[in-house]
């Protein structure tokens, strides 16, 4: 056990390697238990399609975190990226189609995050020059953009390539509860790493304090660009599941509707929590599924839930409190064993 | 104290940074808003080691001297050399990496931040490892992060709070606020160091705690540092050269006992004396 002397006071602290030894046991654990329900049909085939759509909505929710809870802008166009994202990788995978789509797959997402976060440098460059609400209109605007290119470039240049209004089919369904799970685990991962380094570090600055941040010698510019095609570049990889998942794309999926769907994921959430994002992805994609019983008043629950939670807790379900399970197991420790200092409650 | 000697560009050095490039040359420096001219004509000679300060009755321009050598504002007119290279066209990023460090007048915290994640974002770079070996976790990372923290550390030890380290720095009392700004500007590892107002609400016991750390950075760090204060007991009593800005303009330049006994100061401080 390694024990860390911080000023003064000596904490337990797991060794870092056993951390994550046991975060990606459990993650495995979790994914083995969740295949294995899901292929001996103990889950309906119903239910899980709707563990698939809620891995995607995960992704999408925790990638948009990035820019509106660590970044700290409002960005309102992120159903746009994932419209990019979503049609690259369908187009990728109907044209590998000769080849296994298990191994095909994984490139065709990150073929698809790619052109997304392209999408998102383009955007994002001249967007991020601007501030909260004008942020949000042109965002919102730019993602417009890209729905209504889709549904008519086939018309206006002649091609054959994303049948407009009538939708993209024959998609490879290669989406399975497996793999959707493992992409949002490793997406998650992936934001986790960048954030606890000195680039995470580096964009959290700016949404705290613009001014202060430059003047410690971060370039801003870079880091807000960098952050925002993050943001594109895990929502392209969403689409990809989500085209995978469906197995026929339509540009009408990808409107304004989708982009606030996402926000208010994250904003019930908690800005700046990934574990809010994730809990309210999974609560507001399971929500609307189990109250398909009482379908009249499905709606009514559904809004009377987001109101209740803005008026009781409007800095969302988790705050800013990220969870991390060794911060758990090393406070359970140092209670456990006599402890070496006083816990310090704050 | 050392005694204060002419440089070339007509302005005074304490005499040990005397044979040394100054760290800091302004030659008729001036900004204008509008048709308001804010600071003109301002020159201004730093010796490497020095602590001079910068003092004036409120509106002075004081504040905007300081926007002026970090780039916040675009000078207007004049040439700003520090370390003998024009920073004319720098972002404010690219000229604290030069060298220049900076705290605010109304405190700019990374509030929702721990004070050591405050500190380490200041330390950016001086971690070099890239994006992508933060995401793999490599051990450049974790190395890098190792020095750094360490480093954070010894710097949070200065003014002894390194048991305060994982509080959100919005959470802290408002002199170790200041304290933690003074810190995060050092960790960007600058040559010279401004500070805006750094014992504004501070009592007389941590102003003069506040004093001797000033001193005792310099002596560490052997960086100048270029002060905006009011309280008078720090300035006589750290700074070897003053310089008093009234409406822009710089109306004294000397010793803490030259400005003490400068009519012109006395008379922008106090007023004319009547019928005198």
């Amino acid at each position: 056990m390694d024990k860390v002397k911080t000023g003064g006071a000596v904490y337990r602290r797991l060794p870092t390697g056993l951390r994550y030894l046991i975060n990606t046991a459990l993650f495995a654990l979790f994914l083995i238990t969740i295949t294995a329900l899901a292929d001996n049909r103990v889950i309906s085939y119903s239910d899980s399609k709707v563990l698939m759509l809620i891995a995607v909505n995960i992704i999408l929710a925790v990638s948009l975190n990035v820019a509106t809870g660590y970044l700290g802008q409002l960005p309102l166009g992120h159903a746009g990226f994932m419209a990019v994202g979503a049609y690259t990788s369908a187009l990728f995978m109907r044209s590998a189609s000769a080849y296994p789509g298990q191994l095909m797959f994984p490139l065709g997402l990150i073929l698809g995050g790619l052109v997304a976060a392209l999408f998102g440098l383009v955007i994002g460059i001249p967007a991020l020059r601007l501030k909260g609400d004008y942020l949000a209109i042109i965002t919102l605007g730019f993602s417009e953009i890209i729905r209504v290119v889709i549904l008519n470039i086939d018309s206006v240049l002649g091609f054959k390539l994303t049948f407009g209004a009538a939708s993209l089919k024959n998609i490879p369904t290669t989406t399975t509860v497996f793999n959707a799970f493992l992409w949002a685990g490793i997406v998650c991962f992936i934001i986790h790493a960048m954030m606890k380094s000195r680039h995470g570090r580096a964009i959290l600055s700016i949404r705290d304090n613009e001014i202060a941040s430059e003047s410690c010698g971060i370039s801003t510019t870079f880091y807000k660009t960098l952050g925002f095609c993050a943001s594109a570049f895990f929502a392209g990889i969403a689409g990809g599941l989500y085209a995978g998942y469906l197995g026929i794309l339509s540009p009408g999926s990808f409107g304004f509707m989708k982009s606030i769907e996402i926000l208010v994921m994250v904003v019930l959430g908690g800005m700046g929590s990934m574990l809010g994002s994730i809990i309210a992805a999974v609560a507001l994609t399971a929500l609307p599924e189990l109250l398909r019983a009482f379908s009249d008043y499905r709606m009514v629950v559904y809004s009377l839930v987001l109101i209740a939670m803005m008026i009781f807790r409007p800095e969302g379900l988790m705050g800013s409190y990220d969870f991390s399970l060794g911060g758990l197991l090393e406070r359970l420790l140092n209670r456990k064993s006599a402890p070496l200092i006083k816990e310090d409650e704050s | 104290m050392s005694r204060l000697v002419p440089v070339p560009s007509n302005s005074f050095i304490p005499e040990r940074d005397a044979d040394k490039t100054p760290i800091l040359e302004t030659h008729h420096l001036g900004i204008d808003f509008g048709g308001l001219t804010a600071v003109s004509e301002f020159n201004l000679t730093m010796g490497r080691t020095e602590i001079t300060g910068l003092i004036g009755p409120n509106g002075a321009g004081k504040t905007t001297v300081f926007n002026l050598l970090t780039n916040v504002y675009k000078p207007s007119r004049g040439t700003i050399l520090l370390d003998g290279v024009d920073t004319a066209g720098k972002s404010a990023a690219q000229l604290c990496r030069m060298g220049i460090a900076r705290t605010f007048q109304n405190i700019r915290l990374f509030k929702d931040m721990t004070v050591i994640e405050n500190v380490l974002v200041g330390l950016h770079h001086e971690m070099d490892y890239t994006l992508a070996e933060s995401i793999l976790r490599l051990p450049r990372y974790w190395r890098g992060e190792k020095i750094a923290r360490n480093r954070a550390y010894e710097l949070l030890g200065i003014f002894h709070m390194e048991d305060m380290a994982d509080k959100l720095a919005g959470s802290l009392p408002y002199g170790a606020q200041r304290r933690l700004e003074i810190l995060r500007a050092l960790a960007t590892n600058p040559s010279l160091l401004l500070l805006d107002e750094p014992a504004a609400g501070m009592n007389p016991s941590e102003t003069a705690e506040l004093m001797e750390n000033i001193r005792r950075i310099r002596d560490t760090f052997g960086i100048a540092i270029l002060l905006i204060e009011h309280d008078m007991n720090l300035v006589m009593g750290i700074c070897e050269g003053i310089a008093v800005l009234n409406y822009g303009k710089i109306i004294a330049k000397g010793t803490p006992d030259e400005i003490r006994s400068n009519p012109e100061v006395i008379e922008a401080y106090l007023g004319k004396r009547k019928g005198g």
